[in-house]
């Protein structure tokens, strides 16, 4: 009697199982989905990339109206540790999640395993790769446009024409090279004769030889530091040598005042409401990998300093409209002519610091994977230093 | 030559906190005791000396703040190791992870209770931080630049290094201190106060390796708190010791050594673009430059283990807790 018992309880346990999935395929209501976050710092700490991050939760949040108890923080999730990113991400799923944003590139493999494990869960990855057409997206943003636009602040502001860039990976690293890159031409376009000392630290973070970098470059003769790397220190050297610099990430203008121009600046909230919106309408399917730019309004530059040059302004406006109408594309045969404040389009070769033509004049933007991926040469005007 | 004159420069002011820190830890393991902690004694100091001085605009309460902050750590670890004989490496690992997250977690609520931006050292605190041009001595042609213009922290450092070396070296004080940390049994017979020695020097040690950590807050992120600012220089400190051979005469040559290493990393392209026959600089991956310092421990380490000369080897009882019972 026990086993006949046992059986039924067995069988109806597993009938269970296998209705419940079903139930939740059905759309999913503003009021009852639950997100997840995984980062790999802390959100409090107040500026930086996890803040950044957390700012564009806390706009989805609000745009979409949702309770704070509807968003799932993990913080100070290592991203090279797989046992915890993995904990972590199961932790969201037992909470109840149906979204599952992981912010940090080393948290890719283990997303895109347990995307496979939970089909009924949504995986989105930032800065990587892989993705299923499924449960499983990247999304990434066009930062090199707003580099481009910085590079005209640096252009037009340097008087020694020597500009120095605190990179945090070398030329490998197709990410900090296309930025690099897209800052280069974009102080080609408005000051043809200035060059680019770059000089790589190897860290995502160290206050130290990002400080040490920047003060090598000043050394060097460069009167504006720009810099892909994390902490102000770069900007605060250069403020300290009374000269100038472009930060990025967050608006480094109150760290340096003095010397900051502008910083080109990620609107991690468009995107966070925007697939949290395409969950909520059952639209995920076509949703696919994001790759957002200007004209999403992802990112962006942070406000013109009172340091930039006059006429910096109208000029940049002009530039960025031309690259959210896709009329300029930064990575295609064409350059920006600036006469004054007068703006066109001309034909130009993409030409990287050995002479190889990368692009021909007039030839069509390099694809997005390439630019993601596949950029690993430095432009005409780039120095390793 | 500007460039050898900037590279000089800029490896003594990326040796200085190492220099406290190695200084420091020299003195505590010339106790015996081998303090793992430095990090997060750095640690300590760096946020407790920022702190002060983000408040009260004065460098002197600011050092002192760090000093203390060092010597508070270090306390911990003393009573931990010297008064319930705790295993010293496990010990010293925990001060290390108690100071990163002291000061990290410090760090965010002070990040969070600045409005408009990161807190950021007063231009006033921050005056007294320049760089002094030594009279006479600093108009020397390039070696002036280099060696006689630097912060008033570079060259306190230069000084707690050689007061710490005359004072093992000469003192009598230092002969009590190096005895226990060679033989505690010995000494304790001969009527020292072993646990008071070790308590002192620990302290004085930790308290060294808060200044050390201040001169990062206060001057390597140019006057901004960074969480995570330390980043492993107390790891290199205690590398540096052993590169020393524990005497800190030599730590001031070992940390412009370390931090000329360090410089390395984003110079080297100056020297290969300077000099033609050093253009194979640029060629040489980054990492054999991050990874310099502790190859040259290691051989360092190899090397006096094969002579085993007595001199500038490891306090004998380092890193074994004194049981007077089993004397």
């Amino acid at each position: 009697m026990k086993q006949i018992v046992s059986i039924v309880m067995a069988l109806a346990l597993l009938v269970c199982a296998m209705v419940l999935p079903s139930c939740s395929d059905s759309s999913i209501s503003a009021d009852e989905i639950k997100i997840g976050v995984i980062h790999i710092g802390d959100p409090g700490a107040g500026a930086g990339y996890t803040y950044a991050h957390d700012q564009g939760i806390i706009a989805m949040q609000q745009n979409l109206g949702l309770k704070d108890s509807q968003i799932i923080r993990k913080n100070n999730v290592p991203d090279d540790d797989a046992a915890a990113t993995k904990t972590a991400i199961e932790e969201c799923i037992e909470a109840g999640c149906k979204i599952i944003f992981g912010t940090s590139w080393g948290y890719m493999e283990t997303m895109a395993a347990l995307a496979e494990q939970y089909p009924d869960v949504i995986f989105s990855h930032c800065s990587g790769y892989m993705s299923n057409d499924k449960n499983f997206n990247n999304y990434f943003g066009r930062i090199y446009q707003a580099r481009y636009l910085a590079g005209i602040a640096a252009g037009l502001k340097t008087k020694t024409n020597k500009i120095g860039y605190v990179a945090a990976m070398g030329i490998d690293n197709a990410e900090v090279t296309g930025g690099l890159d897209a800052f280069a031409k974009g102080i080609a376009a408005v000051n043809p004769d200035a060059v680019v000392y770059v000089k790589v630290t190897n860290t995502w973070f160290s206050v130290d030889l990002e400080s040490q970098a920047a003060e090598a470059l000043l050394d060097l003769g460069c009167d504006v530091i720009a810099q892909h790397c994390d902490t102000t220190a770069p900007q605060l050297a250069a403020e300290k040598r009374g000269v100038w610099g472009c930060g990025y990430n967050s608006d480094m203008t109150k760290d340096a005042p003095k010397a900051h121009l502008t910083a080109p600046i990620w609107n991690w909230g468009v995107y966070y409401t925007s697939a949290v919106e395409a969950v909520l309408n059952g639209k995920w399917q076509s949703f696919g990998n994001y790759f957002g730019g200007l004209k999403e309004g992802f990112i962006d530059i942070s406000p013109l300093s009172d340091n930039c040059e006059p006429g910096t302004k109208e000029i940049i406006d002009q530039v960025r409209q031309l690259i959210i109408d896709g009329k300029f594309e930064v990575f295609d045969g064409k350059q920006i002519k600036v006469d004054g404040t007068n703006v066109t389009v001309v034909d130009e070769a993409l030409v990287d610091n050995k002479g190889n033509v990368i692009v021909e004049a007039g030839g069509s933007c390099l694809d997005d994977k390439t630019i993601a991926f596949g950029i690993n040469w430095y432009y005409k005007n780039i120095i390793e230093a | 030559m500007n460039t050898i004159v900037n590279f000089l420069f800029a490896a003594i002011k990326a040796g200085t906190p190492l220099l406290f820190g190695t200084t420091g830890e020299i003195i505590t393991e010339k106790a015996g005791n081998l303090n793992l902690g430095v990090e997060g004694l750095m640690y300590m100091g760096a946020f407790v000396g920022f702190l002060v001085g983000f408040y009260t605009e004065s460098l002197l309460l600011s050092l002192l703040a760090a000093f203390g902050a060092g010597v508070l750590g270090s306390l911990i670890y003393a009573f931990l190791t010297v008064t319930l004989k705790a295993n010293q490496n496990v010990t010293g690992l925990t001060l290390t992870i108690f100071g990163t997250g002291f000061a990290n977690f410090f760090g965010e609520m002070l990040i969070a209770a600045t409005k408009g931006g990161a807190p950021k050292l007063s231009a006033k605190f921050s005056a007294k931080l320049a760089e002094i041009q030594i009279p006479l001595l600093s108009d020397i042609p390039y070696l002036g630049r280099a060696l006689f213009s630097h912060n008033i922290l570079v060259y306190l450092a230069i000084i707690i290094a050689i007061l710490s070396w005359a004072y093992i070296k000469f003192t009598r004080a230092g002969l009590y201190l190096r005895a226990t940390g060679e033989n505690p049994a010995a000494a304790d017979a001969s009527g020292l106060n072993v646990t008071l020695i070790k308590y002192v020097n620990i302290l004085l040690g930790g308290g060294i390796c808060g200044i050390g950590g201040a001169y990062i807050s206060l001057l390597n992120g140019n006057g901004v708190w960074n969480n995570g600012c330390v980043n492993g220089q107390g790891w290199i400190a205690v590398a540096l010791v052993i590169f020393a051979s524990w005497s800190p005469a030599k730590a001031i040559l070992g940390s412009l050594v370390f931090g000329a290493f360090t410089i390395f990393q984003v110079r080297a392209g100056d020297f290969a673009a300077e000099f033609p026959a050093l253009s194979f600089l640029s060629s040489i991956p980054n990492a054999i430059y991050v990874m310099l310092p502790f190859l040259v421990t290691a051989v360092v380490l190899i090397i006096t283990s094969i002579t085993r000369k007595r001199e500038g080897a490891q306090p004998a009882s380092c890193g074994v807790n004194y049981y007077r019972e089993e004397r």
